[in-house]
């Protein structure tokens, strides 16, 4: 039996002096007794539980109030997603992948669209780049908004999360308007967008634009400028950079340990390449700077959106799109820089109707792989934070 | 007292805690309700004020659930244990100058003492649902809230020694009047130290955001809370918003001249009505600090209760107890 409370996971059935059948066949397998004769126990945080963010479960170990370790246990909202899309002809596809990561489904739709256009050799009009970054933007302030408002009722602040959902609404309006829905936008086709801007819509954004920034800094007060927060957040959930690495963690989750990687800039597509922006990195990889970087993120996105306001080109909105697209046959791989981090769509064509193989990178399922090393060591508290911090989405994660 | 007298203001206390359970509900809703840019409950009568009766209605007609694996005895106790302390601390309070339950030399020991059996109640709740997540939440509370009783109690000391008596009735007296024609005499002015520890042990002392650690929602759900239900539940939820109307209270009567309106002689049928407006505002700012707040950690918080709020208030009992000696020396020596 071994003293490090990081092997605990590692002791097998044999070495547990876990009375009874142990839980769910997992990893995480009580010590049995220490020193003090206490008992760990084993908490099963979610399914039904009001900080995992959508139906995770995390079995825990605890000792006392402190997590020994940690295993999420995944798959309650499998929905199969990937095989559903070898049965749909290419346009059909991004309503299912809407409902991957439904926070922000417009930038699944995009690297749809990237991976089908990148194999089928399609060519993409300048305003249809500019208005899918533009939504891209949008969206990605809306997700990190939930984000925002999430991390704060995980650490205890309901009242942010309301004034949040007010700024939000503002955004949702202004997408509704452009995409015609709030959430299952369906927006992005492959060879351009579905709609042009409608009239009226610029000065929905520019009104919002107005105050986007008065709401954000509001916001950052009632969270990071509040001591109570930053003394939970400073040094609780440390990721460092070679296990962020490790687990292949990519977004703010990355940046927030100093790895200084984003695709808008890296790996350009769309419009990103004629936009002028900045990274937002961390140094320490805790929870306070993995808001930093969001927040910074936040920041930029408004920097951004304003720029692509400014700037929209006039032209079509879309190529010429034949009724049954065909793809010939193929591999493809096109990643987008989701508010979670790389979000890749590795797609297979046989060169028939439906695609013969759909992969989607989901982000936040690796983000998601490091809270075996990042909770345990921390207090219960600390754990619904860090995982808060990871902003998962599980709709994405068990696609 | 006859038995008959006894019954009476039986009676009117429990009036008096079902009537502030109803509005202290309601008032939480919408205060919460306006620092959420919501609304809050706008339905059900004017201004949604008949809200609560149709939530008591509905706690009260809701079937009576028991986890079969709970010690019965112990979880069907709980909820009456946490409330009936509660009910018993209106006993001191001093509603005006001839307006209380019953006047005691001992009084704020008496309410001091009840409410420290809360966390007992929480505890023994937590232990007998059976359930890991109650589990910790009752053990959070006999952690937590039996240490915030120390500073709690520690910060009563100086307005006791400014009265000189334990009795509330003889403390509220104590305050009437000015000091230099025009400062009310009322004792937070010299002890705001101690005022401000009092402020943050009750805000503890109530489980209120940010130091809500035994239900913590977003990390053990409701606590110690968890597997009750209808009434057993609304008894709980009485006997907090009752805790925070008797902190509250006893925070008026100890720094802020109790039924006494400052500067002018206070009628006696306006005595009561002054208090309860001062201890309402009392709630409105614990309210506020609830609404607006993230929660501290366990290990933050009771750091922070022994390394900061103790020592402040131990100190500042050695710091006042020798003032108080040393005023009426210094003030002599320098007369002559």
């Amino acid at each position: 039996m071994t003293d490090d409370p990081k092997m605990a996971w590692a002791i097998t059935a044999e070495g547990s002096q876990f009375p009874g059948p142990l839980p769910c066949g997992l990893r995480c397998i009580p010590r049995g007794v220490d020193e003090l004769a206490t008992e760990h126990l084993v908490l099963n945080m979610g399914p039904q539980h009001p900080s995992t963010h959508g139906v995770l479960h995390i079995l825990v170990e605890l000792d006392g109030e402190e997590v020994i370790a940690a295993e999420a246990s995944l798959g309650y909202l499998h929905r199969g997603i990937e095989k559903l899309a070898e049965s749909r002809r290419y346009h059909q596809v991004p309503t299912l992948l809407d409902r991957a990561d439904y926070v922000s489904g417009l930038h699944t739709e995009t690297a749809w669209a990237l991976a089908v256009e990148q194999l089928a050799g399609i060519e993409v009009p300048g305003k249809a780049s500019w208005l899918r970054a533009l939504l891209m933007e949008l969206n990605r302030y809306a997700s990190h908004l939930v984000w925002l408002g999430t991390f704060g009722m995980d650490a205890g602040a309901m009242a942010p999360f309301l004034y949040i959902m007010r700024d939000r609404e503002m955004l949702l309006d202004v997408i509704e308007a452009i995409t015609g829905s709030r959430m299952m936008f369906n927006y992005v086709r492959p060879g351009g967008v579905v709609a042009d801007l409608p009239a009226g819509v610029d000065a929905k954004i520019r009104a919002w634009l107005e105050v986007a920034d008065t709401y954000l800094s509001e916001n950052d007060a009632l969270l990071g400028g509040n001591e109570i927060f930053r003394m939970r957040m400073k040094g609780t959930g440390v990721i460092d950079r070679a296990t962020a690495l490790a687990f292949g963690m990519t977004g703010g989750c990355l940046r927030a340990t100093g790895v200084d990687y984003d695709l808008r800039r890296d790996v350009p597509y769309c419009a990103y390449p004629e936009l002028d922006f900045e990274v937002p990195l961390g140094v320490r990889g805790d929870n306070m700077d993995r808001y930093d970087v969001r927040v910074g993120e936040m920041r930029q996105c408004i920097r951004l959106i304003r720029q692509l306001v400014d700037g929209m080109p006039e032209g079509e909105f879309s190529g010429k799109r034949s009724r049954v697209l065909k793809v010939p046959a193929g591999e493809s791989y096109a990643a987008v820089e989701s508010p979670r981090g790389e979000l890749g769509i590795h797609l297979i064509s046989d060169g028939g109707l439906t695609p013969y193989r759909m992969r989607l990178r989901s982000p936040a399922y690796f983000n998601l792989a490091v809270v075996d090393e990042a909770l345990a060591g921390g207090l219960i508290a600390d754990a619904i934070v860090t995982l808060g911090s990871l902003d998962i989405v599980l709709g994405e994660i068990d696609r | 007292m006859s038995a008959l007298g006894i019954l009476g203001r039986f009676a009117a206390m429990l009036v008096l805690l079902l009537v502030n359970g109803v509005v202290l509900i309601y008032m939480l809703r919408k205060v919460l309700g306006r620092l959420h840019l919501r609304i809050g409950p706008n339905r059900v009568g004017p201004f949604g004020l008949l809200q609560t009766t149709n939530d008591v209605i509905k706690l009260l007609t809701k079937e009576d659930l028991r986890p079969d694996s709970a010690d019965a005895w112990l979880f069907n106790i709980a909820p009456y244990l946490i409330f009936v302390p509660s009910f018993m601390a209106y006993i001191p309070l001093v509603f005006g100058p001839t307006l209380a339950v019953t006047n005691l030399d001992t009084g704020l020991l008496l309410a001091f003492a009840l409410t420290s059996l809360v966390p007992l109640g929480v505890l023994m709740a937590g232990w007998s649902s059976n359930s890991k997540w109650s589990l910790i939440g009752g053990m959070r509370a006999a952690g937590l809230q039996i240490a915030y009783e120390v500073p709690l109690l520690l910060s009563a000391l100086g307005p006791v020694m400014m009265a000189g008596s334990l009795d509330p009735a003889r403390i509220v007296a104590a305050q009437s009047g000015v000091w230099l024609g025009f400062i009310p005499r009322w004792f937070v002015i010299p002890q705001i130290l101690a005022f401000v520890v009092y402020a943050i042990a009750s805000q503890a002392e109530t489980q209120q955001t940010p130091f809500d650690m035994s239900e913590a929602e977003s990390e053990l759900i409701t606590g110690f809370a968890n597997e009750y239900g209808g009434m057993r539940f609304g008894f709980m939820y009485l006997a907090e918003f009752s805790n925070t109307f008797i902190v509250s209270a006893i925070g008026t009567m100890l720094f802020f001249g109790g039924w006494q309106l400052p500067w002018v002689a206070t009628p006696a049928w306006l005595a009561p009505f002054v208090f309860i407006a001062k201890t309402y505002t009392g709630i409105f700012v614990m309210m506020w600090a609830r609404g607006s707040l993230p929660r501290f950690r366990v290990d933050q918080m009771l750091s922070f209760c022994w390394k900061v709020l103790i020592p402040v208030s131990l100190a500042w009992v050695v710091v006042w107890a020798c003032v108080q000696r040393l005023w009426p020396v210094v003030a002599m020596a320098v007369s002559r």
